[in-house]
Parts: C-alpha cells; structure tokens; sequence
C-alpha cells in the first residue's frame, strides 16, 4: 500500500505497525500492520468504526499506553519514536507533534487557568512569560476565543465544550508541531461549532505547514477535510488514497459498503441504506451474559 | 383521506417546560407541532435546545408547566386514570443509549413482555412468549435470544430489543429520541432500515429525534427545527431542506459534513466569504 505520489518526503511515517495488549487470556493484537504516511502541509483522514483500531494507532505514535507491546516503526522527521527513551519521546511531545483528542475536558487539568496550560509548552522550552503569554492571548484569539486576554486567565470548567476544545487546539499548535494528530476532535460538538472547529485547525495546518492526521468515523467530516483517507477495520487498513477517488471509486468492498451505509441530504428519503460493513451483529457471549 | 379535519395522532400545543435551577431556564418555550397518522416528523437542533424535553412531556415523562399533548384529540396532560392510561400506551418511546435503557436484569423475554403483561394486553404467559418471539422477529432477531441478559448484545442489538418492547404494547406512535446516535454508521443503517419497514409494515408514525440533519431526512417527511427551546421553523422535508426560511435552519444545514469531496470543496469555498463575519462572535 506504499508507494502513492506525495508531496516530498512524509514527515510521519508509520510502518507496519502492530499493537497489543496483555489481557487475562494472552496477548490481544489490535493494530496489525498498519503503513500510513503523511507529509509536510498534507492532511490524511484515519476512518473506521468504533474498535477497529484508530485510537489505539494515534497513541501509539506517540506511546501514551505504557501497556501496549508495539512493533514496527514510527518515523516522526525520520527518527523513530518507538525506539526513543521516555525523555526523548517527551520532547516530542508537543515540540515536533502536537495531539487533539475527543474529549477536551479529560485532557484540561481542571486546576490550572487555560492560560497557564497553553503557554506549559512554550514555558517548558524555556520561553519567558511575558512572550508566552502574548503567544497564547494571539492564539486564542486567532481561534475566535472572545476577548482573550481576559480568558486567559479563566478555568477550564468556565468555558463551554466548543470553547474547550479551541484551548486544547491552542495548547496542541502552540508550539508550532510540524505533526499534528486529532483524534476525534469534534465528536462531541455540535455541528456548527464542529465546522468551525475544523476550519481553524484546517487554516493553522496550512499556515504552519504542519502534517495532520485527522481521526475520526464521519465520512463527511473526512471529506470536508482530507487530501488523501485511509480505511481501517479491524486493526488493517483495508484501502488507502486521494479522497475524490475513493470516494468516488472505492476499490475495497468494505468501503464501497461504508460509503453506501451512509443517509445524505439529497439522497432519494427512505432508499435502503447499505449494511454489508455491519459485522453480522454479534452476539457476543453465552446465555447468561457474562462479562467479556 | 387527509381531510383538514382529521383529528391529528399527535399533537403538542404551546408547551412549556421550565427547569428550576441556577437560571431557571425555559427548556422549551411555546412549543406545538402536530404529527398525523402514518407521518414521520422529524425534531433537529442543537444540543440543549429542548428536544428531549419535549419528548419527555410528550411521552408523559415529564409535566409541562403549560400547554397540552393531546392524543387523537384527548388532552392527556388533563386526563387521569385508565383512561389515561389506555391513551398514553398508544404513545412508546425509545432512548438513545441502549446500554442504560434496558434493566440488565431481566431477560429479553421479560423485556419485551413487560408491557404486554403489565397493560393486561396478554395475561396468558405461553401466548404473551409467542407473541415475543414475533415481536423479535420483526425487529430482525430470532427467539434463540429469548433467555439472553441486554449486557450480552450489542449497541445495534438491544436498540433493536428496545424498539421491539416499545412495540409490544400496541403503539400508534413512537418518539424515538436520538435512537442511532451512539452507533456505528453500518449499524445505524440497520436500524434506520428497521424503522423505514415498520413504518411501512405498521403504518407506525414518529417523533423523531436526531442531530443528524442527513438521517432526519432519509426517514422524516416532516421536520420541526428546535433552537434555545423555541420551534423556529417547521414544514415539509423538501421545503425545509431546500429552502429553509429561517436563519438558523440555513447556520445548521451549512454546517453539516457531506460525504461528497467536490461538493465540500465548493461549499468551503462559498462559506469562506460568509464565514469571516460570523467566526468570531461564538459565545462561550
Ligand atoms: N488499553 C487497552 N487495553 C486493551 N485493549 C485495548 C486498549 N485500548 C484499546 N483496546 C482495544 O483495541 C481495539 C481498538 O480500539 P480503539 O483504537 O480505541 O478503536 P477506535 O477505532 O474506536 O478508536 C478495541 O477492541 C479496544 O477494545
Ligand atoms: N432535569 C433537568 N433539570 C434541569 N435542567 C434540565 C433538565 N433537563 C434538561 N435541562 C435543561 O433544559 C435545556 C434543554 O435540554 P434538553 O431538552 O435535554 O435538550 P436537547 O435534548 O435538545 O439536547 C438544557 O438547557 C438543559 O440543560
Ligand atoms: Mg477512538
Ligand atoms: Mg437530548
């Protein structure tokens, strides 16, 4: 699946790529040779359903499960992250690859003014406060953060879920990254504070020339965003390459079958939705319901 | 047959709900809609607009402050009783988590036989178990899982169950309230499905709730659009989709995604311009 025309040498590369996880009953592999590639100033989708394995992917790259027994390699400007110690790792955190997840409160640390946690990674590379603090007030406002200055000072839980999610951007970009990684970040916004959302990160990723790998199981959001997508299911991706051909010309049946299980506004109302991606439906465990 | 006079299914008059509370905000604010027999009316808008709200004094869950639901012409926020009763079960509803929905002590016979049981429709319990399984195979799922717990399905599996027991008791109508939102697309596509068969099937009419504009017009011939408690603007699915008249109605219908990478492309670019003016002004 390699070998697809980019633009200049990626910045991310992922190759063969496989995870897993100690459980009770052995090792369970959940990502299982995963090659992904993203360059300077290009923006790629990872689709899929829920546990097919995108999550568990973005962290590996940058190795936030201490559990997890990886393999392969992680190539960030072409040193590889698996390979590094924790020091190493930390400073590429934030530095060369910035992270956005799903859910802003759970990565806001409730005690600490939004301010504070934006500038942490400007601070840590030693910059001073004054020029930290004018960084982060023009990010935030950039961000279409009202009157930022005064923000800056104020707690995570006094800003509303789309507002939170604009100061983990801030605290992910701020440090110029020249990778960025969003794992779900507008799943749980409404849609115009989604579309805004995605704009902005669009607009900086552009201006910065970052790499952006951009999570998520919306193939509208994919659409909207990428340059090139990559299907995964079941811990493989199953196709990769430039949206408008697969969306248009989906080679893999699995996403033709995606694609059609998909309503849209200007679609024939009540046509049968396509559930051939649908696992059967299982059933999981025996009678009486025990636990997984 | 749709004479202007027919008593509709469903109908919601100026209803108001407010919510003790540090702003004692007015959750829903004048609401009416009505629903006639064998429609879909779809119910969209933001988070916290008051669709759940709305529902909940539909469905009797809740009390209005102000207003009436009135069931094929019965005011039922009035009625009480068997009477009340009797009506109400002509109403069921459906939650969006399937995971806290269901009791997961009770099997799936006892799940979807409840009601049945309980509204004295089948007291003999050999007949109400055949009626189960039934009722199990028009949701798609055979009477293997009868004596199965809801923690051993998945998400798409008890939402079936769920609707399955909403069906039980005979209803006219169901509110279904962002039944597909927590599931996968492949999965939501199954139900989705299901419910386009039993509309056809039963001739069940909705309220249905989603964030989802795209799901709302693949299943709703009619949609009302809900902001800050209000109704803003409703009409049918072309006339709402096409040619919204409210603003807020064009805000949200720009802002959804669409799975097409050309017709994205162009949008982005119309609502560059549009969008410099609007961009900065989100509250917090
Ligand atoms: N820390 C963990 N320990 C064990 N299994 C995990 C862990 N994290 C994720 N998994 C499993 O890995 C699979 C992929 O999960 P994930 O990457 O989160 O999926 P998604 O594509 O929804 O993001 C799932 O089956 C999940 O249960
Ligand atoms: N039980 C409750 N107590 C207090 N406020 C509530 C309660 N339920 C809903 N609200 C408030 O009412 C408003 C409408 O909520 P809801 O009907 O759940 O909206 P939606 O379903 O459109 O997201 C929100 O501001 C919400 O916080
Ligand atoms: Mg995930
Ligand atoms: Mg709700």
């Amino acid at each position: 699946m390699s070998g697809h025309p980019t633009q200049g040498t990626p910045l991310l590369r992922i190759q063969d790529l496989c995870v897993s996880y100690p459980t009770p009953d052995g090792l369970k592999e959940v990502v299982r040779g995963v090659d992904l590639s993203v360059s300077r100033g290009e923006r790629v989708a990872l689709v899929g359903e829920s546990g097919s394995g995108k999550s568990v992917t973005a962290r590996s790259v940058l190795r936030l499960d201490s559990e997890a027994r990886t393999s392969g390699r992680v190539l960030i400007d072409g040193q590889d992250v698996l390979e590094m110690n924790s020091k190493e790792v930390r400073r590429v955190r934030g530095a060369r690859a910035g992270l956005v997840f799903q859910d802003p409160l759970a990565s806001l640390n409730p005690v600490k003014t939004v301010g504070w946690q934006i500038t942490q990674p400007l601070r840590i590379r030693g910059m001073g406060r004054r020029e930290a603090r004018r960084r982060a007030v023009d990010l935030l406002g950039r961000l279409g953060v009202a009157d930022p200055a005064r923000r800056f000072d104020d707690y995570p839980h006094q800003f509303s879920g789309g507002m939170r999610q604009r100061v983990v951007i801030a605290i992910a970009v701020i440090a110029e990254p020249q990778v960025l990684i969003a794992d779900e970040p507008t799943t749980a916004l409404d849609v115009q504070v989604q579309a805004q959302v995605l704009e902005l990160l669009g607009e900086l990723a552009q201006e910065k020339d970052m790499a952006v790998l951009l999570i998520t199981h919306d193939l509208g959001i994919v659409a909207g965003f990428a340059q090139r997508v990559a299907v995964m299911r079941d811990g493989k991706l199953v196709e990769e390459g430039d949206v408008d051909r697969v969306y248009a010309s989906p080679r893999h049946p699995y996403t033709r079958a995606l694609l059609d299980a998909v309503p849209r506004i200007g679609d024939q109302p009540g046509r049968r939705l396509g559930t051939a991606a649908a696992t059967a439906d299982p059933v999981s465990v025996s009678p009486e319901g025990e636990e997984l | 047959m749709n004479t202007a006079e027919e008593t509709p299914l469903l109908e919601a008059r100026n209803l108001v709900k407010t919510f003790s509370g540090r702003s004692g905000t007015r959750a829903v604010n004048d609401v009416s809609f009505t629903v006639r027999r064998g429609e879909a009316l779809g119910l969209v808008g933001e988070s916290g607009s008051g669709k759940s709200t709305t529902a909940r004094c539909v469905a009797g869950l809740l009390h209005p402050d102000s207003g009436q639901v009135l069931i094929a012409g019965q005011d039922v926020t009035r009625a009480r009783g068997r009477a009340l009763r009797a009506t109400r079960r002509r109403i069921q509803m459906v939650f969006q988590d399937p995971y806290s929905s269901l009791n997961p002590r009770m099997t799936v016979a006892d799940l979807v036989g409840e009601g049945m049981y309980v509204h004295g429709i089948e007291p003999d319990r050999v007949r109400r178990r055949d009626r189960t399984v039934e009722l199990l195979e028009t949701v798609g799922m055979g009477s293997e899982h009868l004596d199965r717990y809801p923690r051993s399905f998945s998400g798409g599996q008890r939402q079936r169950i769920a609707i399955a027991r909403a069906l039980a008791v005979g209803p006219d109508l169901l509110i279904c309230d962002e039944p597909v939102a927590s599931l996968d697309v492949s999965v939501q596509a199954q139900v989705l499905n299901l419910f386009g068969d039993l509309r056809e099937k039963l001739g069940l009419s909705l309220l249905f709730i989603a964030h989802d504009l795209a799901v709302v017009h693949h299943l709703c011939g009619r949609v009302a659009v809900m902001n800050s408690g209000r109704v803003v603007e409703q009409g049918d699915r072309e006339q709402v989709y096409t040619s919204p008249r409210h603003p807020y109605t064009r805000a949200l219908l720009d802002a959804v995604p669409v799975p097409d990478p050309a017709a994205e492309r162009a949008r982005a670019a119309g609502r560059g311009a549009v969008h410099t003016q609007n961009h900065h002004e989100e509250k917090r």
